[in-house]
């Protein structure tokens, strides 16, 4: 590495890292109340009807998202910013006779005659009800963004190879070459066999690159909350895809080994086959968990290092949190990377596992 | 002992467990490095694998955690 690019990524990574302070100190609105870390750090990781950019002379400056319901009388719509950044379900909505409240990120439906939403012993409403929510919420929000960004760069890159005339990559296809071929050769061909693999490739790709940019997102403090990768039913929805590979291309041979696994003796067969079923469906559900912890864990512990200077109450404290901060954001940038293709290979191998033919 | 304090003493077991496990898988990897460093791209891919099925061990034990409280 020249002193240039690491001049300019210690510059990208201080700016990153002191941005995000400056962020999280938005959420103390008052000198008085106490900071409470953990609801700064959820209100961060979890999803939010509006895009929180910055707060300015305690004026939250937010990017309004649709709010899309649907309700006993059909489809309700409206912008988020008819709520006025209340998210303490004081704040009523009316429309079309019907009355809507956020309270911590969701939204009820008030019964006739209710003024505000109650809560009984176990956190339900009493007098209030949940309707279908589709909203356009942050984290689609940027799942869109992100989809946009991937159809530039492979749009573009195709072509710049459909343009010159000796197929050798230029612009931004010589960047985006190198990451495709890792992918056929280090993850695809190893993984799934040179007979396969061509039919899974669009797949592997498309996960690969929609973590990763998912991921680089998340870090990026201006949109920092947006946790679209650190989101369960994200992780769930693209492990059920591979789920869905496996289920739909397995061969005889790996049903075979499911639910009558050969070479061993009978009682033995009996005893595998719940075990090898639940397998099945062990691994989409640890690939969910995988991906959605450890995206999450990065958020939680960049913030919570930085929280260490509202707990304190210190200025001594703050070069310690923003070093350790800094340091976290290093080892994330990493982490990006590795998890999008650690879910790819484990996507690969469990493809893998059911198109083997048998060769024993 | 209350219930979050028992949940957080258990991640922090089950964070023990991994990083003995990762501990053994770097350890083994890098002496197969040295042995043969010929096929350090393919003992890397490896290891990385094998790290990322003690992790979902681990994070399954955390999840675990973060419900019970």
């Amino acid at each position: 590495m020249t002193l240039n690019t690491l001049r300019a990524v210690l510059f990208l990574v201080s700016f990153f890292a002191f941005s995000s302070f400056g962020f999280a100190s938005q959420d103390i609105d008052d000198q008085d109340t106490e900071f409470n870390a953990t609801e700064m750090i959820m209100h961060h990781v979890k999803d939010a009807h509006e895009f929180h950019i910055i707060d300015w002379n305690n004026e939250p400056i937010t990017i309004p998202l649709p709010i899309i319901l649907f309700t006993d009388n059909g489809l309700t719509t409206f912008m988020s910013s008819e709520f006025h950044h209340d998210d303490s379900g004081s704040y009523i909505v009316e429309k079309n006779g019907e009355r809507f409240v956020k309270y911590h990120e969701k939204i009820y439906q008030l019964d006739a005659g209710a003024t505000a939403v109650n809560f009984d012993d176990e956190e339900n409403a009493t007098n209030a009800s949940l309707p279908l929510d589709f909203s356009i919420t942050k984290n689609v929000f940027m799942m869109w963004v992100s989809v946009i960004l991937i159809l530039f760069i492979f749009i573009s890159s195709a072509r710049k190879y459909k343009k010159s005339n000796n197929f050798l990559p230029r612009g931004i296809a010589s960047f985006v070459e190198p990451l495709v071929l890792f992918i056929r050769d280090e993850v695809a061909i190893p993984m799934i066999g040179e007979k396969n693999h061509r039919k899974f490739m669009p797949f592997l790709l498309s996960v690969f690159f929609f973590i990763w940019i998912n991921n680089i997102f998340g870090l990026i403090p201006i949109l920092n909350g947006a946790n679209v990768s650190g989101n369960i039913a994200f992780t769930l929805a693209l492990a059920l895809f591979t789920f869905m590979f496996t289920i739909f291309n397995g061969n005889k041979n790996y049903w075979k080994h499911i639910f009558w696994m050969p070479g061993v003796p009978v009682p033995m067969k009996i005893f595998l086959m719940p075990i090898e079923i639940i397998g099945m469906f062990v691994k989409p559900f640890s690939l969910t968990i995988r991906l959605f912890a450890n995206i999450t864990a990065g958020h939680i512990i960049i913030l919570s290092l930085i929280s260490l200077v509202f707990i304190f109450e210190s200025v001594a404290i703050a070069p310690v949190s923003v070093g350790f901060s800094l340091f976290i954001l290093i080892i994330e940038i990493v982490v990006t990377a590795i998890q999008a293709y650690i879910f790819t290979v484990l996507s690969a191998l469990y493809i893998g596992m059911a198109t083997e033919e048998d060769n024993h | 002992m209350t219930i979050t304090g028992i949940a957080a003493l258990g991640a922090g077991m089950v964070v023990i467990g991994a990083g003995l496990g990762i501990g053994k898988i770097g350890e083994s990897a890098m002496n197969a490095m040295a042995r043969q460093p010929e096929i350090q791209g393919k003992l890397q891919t490896s290891a990385l694998i094998l790290a990322a099925f003690v992790e979902a061990v681990a994070l399954f034990g955390v999840v675990a955690a973060i419900i019970v409280k």
